[in-house]
């Protein structure tokens, strides 16, 4: 069947069966790989992207519901040139070992500030509760998001220092 | 690498369209809501529809609303926009209470109160919650619609009145004065079904209960519902020892088997705690309303 789904701002139509899953349309037929396919059981939560307006689990949507919607990923998570505060808190703060996890951690992060710009550390917690990092680097994570809270609540963000007298910006 | 078996799909505008496909496709045919029950069921080759009616694009299914003494919830409603609803909160705590356990955040953006209802999951919360709050569900078919009680909706796990024809449109849930209710669930990690869990909804008169619901899941309560010791509290003053003596008629009456989540005594234990922890929940929570 046809599906026409916009990712990241730009519309893709595409030839796939019924069964196909999200995550795989992403990255098998768009070539979208930054979305992780993890444990296939929405348990993980590696494949988290935005549907509309929410992060979901990839894994457990088909392609075909995603049909006439707007995708997410985190290759969408930047502005231009500019990483997004969440992506610049994971870099300055040491958010991710792997890095398997980390872009469904972000999409995650992203949806939490928009809502809730000011979050306590209990709630950053509750809001990944459904992604697991492997690596069991939560400590930093959480670290991220809420130095992304900070530095975005101040107005503006600047580039992390990375200590060696380097941009972070790319 | 886990894959649904070929399955045909079909997206359904309103209710009329997805009753019109349905007919047209018979018993091959299920339901996709937020599909997070049914296509892991899919992928582990449990379930093989022939065809999926995609029901998400039916946003009129998609609220919670007062009409007079009713709370309407729409079969399409996430979980997530039940537990944000302040409306349901401040009708029946319970709502929220439940929906804070039931699985994680990103999952209930997408699951639905309809579907985790129609998969009749014996460990799922909001059957034992509905149980609790007596409510009614609405089912719509070929010939119009009917309304069936919550206790009358599970015929068994993973089985519901819902025929192959039909569709559940809607949850209703009758508020009266001076109600309090609450919900309690005792899982192995967060984000897990439940080990044992209860729900309890009562209805006091000064300090006489006038009416009591109580329900349990995970712990083989029949309709999910523990009517004896709801009997027990009609009509009795709502001390400590009756809300105690409610938990062991309850635990007394389920039927909870040893799994992987735990032995059948530590669940028939969680049966009576729980019941008597939701009940002087309910309890203060409608004293509160009362004063």
């Amino acid at each position: 069947m046809r599906v026409t789904v916009t990712v990241n701002g730009t519309g893709y139509t595409r030839e796939v069966e019924p069964r196909l899953l999200l995550i795989h349309f992403l990255r098998d037929e768009l070539g979208l790989t930054g979305s992780h396919w993890g444990c296939d059981t929405s348990n993980c939560g590696a494949c988290v992207v935005w549907l509309d307006e929410t992060p979901v689990k990839s894994c457990t949507v088909l392609a075909p519901m995603a049909d006439g919607r707007h995708v997410r990923t985190v290759e969408g998570l930047s502005r231009g040139a500019v990483l997004d505060p969440v992506q610049q808190g994971f870099a300055a703060c040491h958010g991710l070992q792997c890095g398997f996890c980390t872009p469904g951690m972000m999409l995650t992060a992203r949806w939490l500030l928009d809502r809730n710009p000011d979050p306590s550390e209990a709630e950053v917690r509750e809001a990944i509760s459904g992604q697991i990092c492997r690596c069991t680097g939560y400590e930093n994570i959480v670290r991220s998001v809420l130095w992304a809270a900070r530095h975005e609540s101040a107005g503006g963000y600047e580039a992390p220092d990375r200590g060696d007298g380097a941009d972070a910006r790319p | 690498m886990q894959v649904p078996a070929q399955v045909e799909y079909e997206k359904a505008v309103s209710v009329e369209h997805a009753l019109a496909l349905l007919a047209r496709y018979g018993p091959g045919a299920r339901i996709l809501a937020g599909g997070h029950s049914l296509i892991p069921m899919m992928k582990l080759r449990l379930l093989q529809p022939e065809v999926l009616i995609d029901i998400n694009g039916i946003t009129d299914l998609c609220y919670i609303n007062l009409a007079g003494a009713l709370l309407q919830i729409g079969t399409l409603t996430r979980h997530a926009q039940l537990l944000d609803s302040a409306l349901a909160r401040a009708h029946f705590a319970i709502l929220h209470d439940a929906e804070r356990v039931i699985a994680d955040p990103i999952v209930r953006n997408w699951g639905t109160v309809g579907g985790s209802l129609c998969q009749a999951d014996p460990s799922e919360d909001l059957s034992a919650a509905f149980a609790a709050m007596k409510g009614t569900m609405v089912i719509h078919g070929p010939d119009g619609s009917r309304e069936v009680s919550a206790r009358e909706f599970h015929t068994g796990p993973y089985e519901t009145v819902v025929g192959p024809s039909e569709l559940l449109t809607e949850i209703r849930l009758p508020i009266r004065p001076g109600g309090g209710s609450g919900y309690q669930k005792v899982s192995r990690r967060a984000g897990d079904w439940p080990i044992g869990a209860a729900g309890a909804a009562v209805w006091l008169d000064g300090d006489t209960i006038t009416d009591a619901g109580i329900g349990l899941t995970a712990v083989g309560a029949t309709h999910f519902a523990a009517a004896e010791a709801e009997e027990y509290l009609r009509g009795r003053d709502a001390g400590d020892d009756t809300l105690r003596r409610a938990g062991e008629i309850a635990a007394e009456h389920c039927r909870p088997v040893s799994d992987q989540r735990g032995p059948a005594d530590y669940k028939r234990h969680l049966a009576r705690e729980l019941t008597t922890r939701v009940l002087r929940l309910a309890v203060s929570r409608a004293r509160g309303a009362l004063s």
